[in-house]
């Protein structure tokens, strides 16, 4: 198989995450868009370690989709705490609600 | 067009439509649902890319663990339900800007890679990941575990209820605690005489 089906899934992908942090007011979806983002990242990652470049002894491509596998965990329980911290103190969760740091 | 592009085709045409379907869902809880479903077709690509380990990692840590961790979230901040309330007033901007995102993108890629040759996917053994993560790649891996470390410890810390923070329940226990063993000395001080007795006698042991 071409490499172009899944680079070009992985940039559709890539762009409804954009869309969705944009468009989103809610703090937990936008959150979710950056996951969306982080995976299409991944797809591009393996799409090219096993279609581009299989002889790279290093297996780079796939270490590091299995690296930022984990840095997107631990980046959504912190995006999580953060969140609940600011319920905690506005009784919401609008992005558009959080300007105090505004320029 | 060989097996490998059809099902493909068919398993990003779901991660797709789940993705477009979990920004653009009214309901919160179908948000997340519907990125569930597209992180799973995601580790569907994986398989077809032949990289197994990934697709399983993908298929623990983020159809497992982290949809569940964003259902918590949902309502443990119970948000209001409805597209007004969920879309902010600039979706044409983000539709603008996602839309020219996509279409530079893809003009580029198939700019680059229109012509590339199809060819079959390349397995690379689970068995060869597990040697290179612990010999090229072992210093990264150990900064990772640090930063899940900082992240678990740090996550903790944020999301926890400080003391005094919330006011009167904090400062009601604390009464009851130090009203307890104030009450324990009274009942010891007016307390028959047996239990005096019991008093010396462990004293007197004590002090022999």
């Amino acid at each position: 198989m071409s490499p172009l089906g899944p680079l070009l899934l992985a940039t559709l992908l890539f762009c409804v995450g954009v869309y969705g942090i944009i468009a989103r007011r809610n703090a937990v979806l936008v959150l979710m868009s950056v996951e969306l983002m982080l995976n299409a990242v991944n797809i591009n990652l393996v799409a090219f370690q096993n279609l581009v470049w299989p002889e790279d002894g290093f297996v780079s491509g796939q270490l590091f989709a299995l690296f930022i596998i984990a840095v997107a965990a631990a980046e959504v329980g912190v995006g999580l705490a953060i969140i609940f911290n600011m319920f905690r103190n506005r009784a919401s969760v609008n992005v558009d609600d959080v300007d105090l740091m505004r320029w | 067009m060989t097996g490998y592009d059809v099902v493909f085709l068919l398993v990003g045409l779901v991660t797709a439509g789940a993705a477009i379907l979990a920004v653009t869902s009214k309901n919160l809880v179908h948000a997340a649902l519907h990125l569930a479903v597209s992180l799973a077709g995601i580790a569907g690509v994986f398989l077809v890319l032949h990289a197994d380990f990934l697709a399983l990692v993908q298929l623990i840590v983020y159809v497992g663990a982290v949809t569940v961790l964003f259902l918590f979230g949902l309502m443990l901040t119970r948000a209001p339900i409805g597209r007004e309330a969920l879309d902010s007033q600039n979706r044409g901007l983000g539709l603008a800007v996602a839309g020219g995102l996509f279409l530079t993108m893809s003009a580029l890629i198939i700019h680059a890679y229109g012509g590339a040759p199809a060819v079959t996917p390349t397995r690379i053994a689970t068995e060869d990941i597990g040697l290179v993560i612990f010999s090229r790649w072992v210093l990264p891996f150990e900064a990772l575990s640090m930063l899940l470390l900082a992240a678990l410890i740090g996550a903790i810390l944020l999301a926890r209820r400080e003391a005094g923070e919330s006011g009167e329940t904090i400062d009601q226990a604390r009464i009851e605690l130090s009203d307890a063993p104030s009450t324990e000395r009274d009942r010891a001080g007016t307390a028959p005489a047996g239990l005096g007795a019991g008093d010396d006698a462990t004293t007197g042991g004590e002090s022999r």
